[in-house]
């Protein structure tokens, strides 16, 4: 293993990191975009989100990523692999987080919603100032270990292409013949990502904690 | 449409085979996986940190390297190593590692859902450990786990198209491989997508009824 291998292969953690921090945001918004849906109260829109949700996830990740990069991309209009990737993964990410955000908004106390009104607060307001605080502090640690699993995920995107990690480490073990040193150290560098992430999520989820009586 | 009907009819034998192979894999995987699991889980379960530590690390490297690096590590790893395996093997050996990784932290959430006065009561009776194991936890602990088993099995099968990386002639590949003869990746990406959805949607639905009605009492 020499200096110049592990160098390429850490090269691809720009784009891992690039890549997971793309398909997050696309991922909370589209989630939140379906949790509402999931829980407007109108039967026909959560029956859809219910079916966009099922759908997003009972499809394989690669083949979403093939479908979005070789079907949708080579007809109707170019999609680079690192746009492809975000758009495949988000759409993944929207369908877990939207049920996530749901399991969190059921677990907020009613009197919430009623205080607030009570108040005379507006409808927005209600929202970003009670009732989404709450939310994020109940769904912190589901969030984080979900992205914790996307970075992972981002893996599958060296299939079509995006020069992350395990494309890298599959680039150097073709050319060097050193296989074994190359992928030990992508799966070494995927388990280093996710520690200091994780015991970020723990310290942010007891500092929130520690702010609210209970 | 009627020439696009056409050519779903003529790939469909061919995709149809794959996964086959995509669902055989995924058992087998599962087959040797989750027991392994259960013993990762109870070997999680000693009081010393060396006899804990084989354990532990399989399973933080089941879990934390990513199951495609993992499945590369094996199938193009191994062979500088003086292991050699087929393709077949590869996918199975990667799959049941990720399995058991994975199980072993479900199934250990299991046994302590179990409550500590079973424990001692058992030990109070005169068990030996392997009866108290045997007769009192696992089979409390092991239904617990079930539906979240279930749940991951359907994640292993969508996890199965990523062996194509290693040329396992499994439903991905399949796909890839009349793609890259036809030029028609859309009509077949969308067919391969069916396919998975219709065996992970219904069982998706299936283990979230499951889960409701076993939870039911709680």
């Amino acid at each position: 293993m020499t200096a110049a291998m592990s160098a390429a292969i850490l090269g691809g953690l720009v784009w891992t990191l690039a890549l997971s921090l793309a398909a997050l945001p696309v991922g909370i918004v589209l989630g939140a975009g379906l949790c509402a849906m999931r829980t407007s109260g109108m039967a026909w829109l959560d029956l859809l989100a219910a079916c966009l949700i099922l759908t997003f996830r009972s499809v394989p990740p690669i083949v979403w990523l093939f479908l979005i990069f070789f079907g949708i991309g080579t007809g109707l209009f170019r999609v680079s692999p690192f746009q492809a990737a975000a758009i495949g993964l988000g759409l993944i990410t929207a369908a877990n987080l939207a049920e996530i955000f749901r399991g969190s908004l059921k677990a907020i106390h009613v009197g919430q919603w009623e205080a607030a009104r009570a108040l005379g607060m507006p409808p927005l307001w209600r929202l970003s100032d009670v009732i989404v605080p709450q939310m994020l502090r109940i769904s912190l640690p589901s969030i984080v270990s979900y992205g914790i699993g996307l970075i992972k995920d981002t893996a599958i995107a060296s299939t079509i292409g995006v020069p992350e990690i395990a494309f890298k480490a599959s680039h150097v073990s073709q050319t060097t013949f050193k296989g074994l040193e190359s992928f030990a150290l992508a799966g070494a560098l995927y388990i280093l990502i996710s520690i200091p992430i994780a015991m970020l999520s723990r310290w942010m989820d007891r500092r929130l904690r520690s702010r609210v009586a209970r | 449409m009627i020439e696009l009907l056409e050519f779903w009819r003529q790939s469909l034998p061919e995709l149809l085979e794959g996964f086959a192979l995509s669902l055989r894999v995924t058992g087998i995987s599962l087959v040797l996986g989750i027991p392994l699991g259960l013993v990762l889980a109870l070997n999680l379960q000693a009081r010393r940190l060396w006899a804990r530590l084989p354990a532990l690390s399989m399973i933080e490297i089941g879990r934390g390297a990513s199951i495609l690096v993992l499945l590369q590590f094996v199938y193009f790893g191994l062979p500088s190593a003086g292991l050699t395996l087929t393709s077949f093997m590869s996918v199975v050996v990667a799959f049941t590692w990720c399995t058991a990784a994975y199980t072993s932290e479900i199934i250990r959430a299991g046994l302590e859902s179990v409550p500590q006065g079973q424990r001692e009561a058992g030990e109070a009776l005169g068990f030996t450990r392997a009866d108290l194991l045997r007769f009192i936890i696992l089979p409390q602990g092991l239904p617990v786990s079930v539906p979240a088993l279930l749940g991951f099995s359907i994640l292993m099968l969508q996890a199965s198209s990523l062996a194509f990386v290693v040329a396992l002639p499994e439903l991905m590949s399949k796909a890839q491989l009349i793609g890259s003869n036809t030029f028609r990746y859309m009509p077949l990406f969308t067919l391969t997508a069916v396919l998975y959805a219709a065996v992970c949607l219904p069982a998706t639905i299936l283990v979230a009824r499951l889960e409701r009605r076993l939870s039911r009492h709680i």
